[in-house]
């Protein structure tokens, strides 16, 4: 996993709520397993028309937006299915930030496990940041994020805001303290359930 | 401690947790299908370049494996999936692999309590976010996504935050016409798509101990629906009659204790409820089924975890008896033991008699896979747990989700109807 320290993009402006991962990729490409590629499949949808040409229409069809790393949505994002691909598209896609006022469990959780940093901001901050348009810079070692007329300081766990800045999933963080695990381990008397 | 928090402590060595405590747990057991199988498979690829050795799980009998999404196989890259799934299961040695086409299979969460592959108390984590739905059983079940699935099939454990529970209490039974899935539309109503986010929602009082297993089922399978991390029943003796003549032996009953506390505690009366419907497109757009708006309906669908079980079956065909659909039905069994029993009990002849098309047990057009999904414009009304935009086919469809006695009801008349508004 690439180390995460600072973007410093655009804003993607995805002005939906309860944005479900059905919407993020949609069930006919969970067939494929491909290693990467999924980033075509983002928000399909929406970016294209039924005859798979791209919707004019479209937030991610503004070239404006093409190098952009920061997508801003509404409430609840990422609710449904615990599809991984779901992240697995927004980062192959390239973004690595995504800003809602909350996201669904499993795929926040799945978010850190591929290198994206998800930030929960209020909503009145979300919607502010939604009309930004000019560059902004999310800074994860500072925890801010800086617009051109202001900072906004943001929270995440110290144990996930260094797996990040590491570049260590969460099975390769474990594995660097595998001497004191197995110590651990041979001490240990945790009894099994029932 | 409550239920949720005594299964974590149990399971992570500790004598007391509280919410908020992250905790190591020990898994029991682990479930994949499908769709979660071959993410697994990729993220093992992954860790093998790593260096990482994947070369054998932590215990294989722990494991079991469904094929549900897109069986029978929908088209080429499913049949190659379901390729990839037996080679995984045979590599890794693991026997609980319920393949179609050949006796048992059928989805996930269904085959979980037919099968009694989980026992009250126990955790039990799988590659879908319905995973929830186990917690009926007394046990603490959720989704994770495939990354965790991994690790725990190598490491047999994982960290958990140990969630605040929100207690759904129940005053008496609810009416005839009125179903679990109704109870639970309603509290996702009043509590949003987000009042359970990493929440334990436990369901109690009288009128769950009055509820057959099968509905407990169905809370706690929409608890996702509300965000939450586990849905949970405090296990009974019917829990204990329930697996045991499916051939589950030791089961221990496990309850919380007499000073659990939980976060907020909420109570409804059991005859007040009323058959409800979630309109497009969030569960949460709640609507009783009198007050429904009058929209034609092209599709009537009973299927999935959630609406798909035995009894669920039944309540289709208390309506269906001797009647006639005005449009497309279609009833897809859970799971291949409920086919039977539908077949065995004269179900089928019901739902064939009145027209109904008859499918094998798959997800299907719930999560949009295929067996009947819907065009564009098309309006379904479904026993299934999500109306998403597209969520069961064209971005541009619709899908009213209902129970079972409402959907047979509305199959019959072809606009959403109460059960006892049938002439």
């Amino acid at each position: 996993m690439q180390s995460f320290t600072k973007v410093k993009t655009l804003i993607t402006p995805l002005d939906k709520v309860n944005v479900d991962t059905d919407q993020i990729v949609p069930k006919q490409f969970l067939k494929l397993v491909q290693k990467s590629g999924f980033g075509k499949f983002l928000f399909y949808n929406w970016r294209y028309d039924d005859n798979e040409q791209l919707k004019s229409d479209f937030v991610l069809n503004d070239l404006k937006y093409k190098n952009s790393k920061i997508l801003v949505a509404g409430d609840n994002f990422g609710c449904g299915s615990s599809r991984e691909h779901a992240v697995w598209a927004l980062q192959d896609y390239g973004f690595s930030v995504v800003i809602s006022t909350s996201f669904a469990d499993i795929f926040y959780s799945n978010c850190f496990k591929n290198g994206i940093l998800p930030i929960i901001l209020d909503s009145k901050t979300v919607e502010k940041l939604q009309q930004e348009t000019t560059e902004v810079e999310v800074d994860l070692k500072n925890q801010i994020i800086k617009t051109s007329s202001q900072t906004i300081p943001f929270d995440i766990d110290s144990h996930k805001k260094k797996i990040l800045l590491e570049g260590l999933d969460d099975i390769a963080h474990t594995l660097l303290y595998e001497k004191q695990i197995s110590e651990f381990e041979k001490q240990s008397k945790i009894p099994s359930v029932l | 401690m409550n239920i949720t928090e005594k299964i974590l402590a149990r399971a992570s060595g500790r004598q007391r947790v509280s919410p908020d405590d992250v905790v190591f747990a020990n898994v029991d057991k682990v479930m994949v299908h499908d769709v979660s199988g071959p993410g697994v498979i990729k993220v093992f690829d992954k860790l093998k370049k790593q260096g990482i050795n994947v070369d054998k799980l932590w215990d294989p009998t722990k494991v079991w494996v469904a094929e549900d999404h897109f069986v029978p196989s929908a088209d080429k890259v499913s049949a190659e999936n379901i390729v990839k799934l037996s080679n995984f299961t045979k590599n890794y040695g693991i026997e609980k692999h319920f393949k179609y086409g050949m006796g048992q299979y059928g989805i996930c969460h269904t085959l979980s309590h037919e099968e009694a592959l989980v026992l009250p108390g126990e955790v039990y984590v799988g590659g879908d976010s319905h995973t929830n739905t186990t917690g009926a059983l007394g046990s603490f079940a959720c989704g994770l996504g495939h990354t965790d699935v991994a690790y725990v099939l190598l490491n047999g454990k994982i960290w958990f935050k140990v969630p605040q529970t929100l207690y759904f209490k129940l005053n008496g039974k609810l009416p005839d016409h009125v179903m679990a899935k109704d109870f639970i539309l309603k509290i996702i109503g009043d509590i949003t798509t987000e009042g359970g986010a990493y929440k334990a929602m436990q369901f109690g009082g009288s009128g769950i101990n009055e509820m057959s297993v099968e509905s407990r089922l169905t809370l706690c399978n929409m608890t996702t629906e509300a965000g939450a991390k586990n849905g949970i029943v405090e296990p009974d003796q019917k829990v204990v009659d329930y697996l045991s003549s499916r051939g589950a032996t030791n089961i221990s009953l496990i309850k919380g204790d007499d000073d659990a506390e939980y976060e907020k505690i909420y109570e409804y009366e059991g005859s007040e409820m009323e058959p409800l419907i979630a309109k497009p497109f969030s569960p949460e757009n709640i609507s009783i089924v009198r007050e429904a708006p009058s929209v034609e309906l092209n599709k009537s669908y009973i299927g999935s975890c959630t609406g798909a079980k035995y009894e669920d079956l039944v309540a289709a065909a208390k309506i269906l008896k001797g009647r006639t659909v005005k449009i497309r039905t279609e009833i897809l069994p859970a799971s291949i033991s409920i086919y039977k029993r539908a077949m065995e009990d004269g179900l089928l002849k019901i739902f064939l008699d009145a027209g109904v098309t008859v499918g094998p047990p798959t997800c299907g057009a719930c999560c949009g896979a295929h067996m009947g999904v819907l065009a564009k414009d098309e309006i379904c009304i479904s026993t299934t747990n999500r109306n998403f935009p597209g969520r069961m086919g064209h971005v541009d469809s619709q899908t009213y989700l209902s129970s079972p006695l409402v959907a047979a009801a509305s199959a019959v008349t072809g606009k959403i109807t109460d059960p006892r508004d049938l002439k």
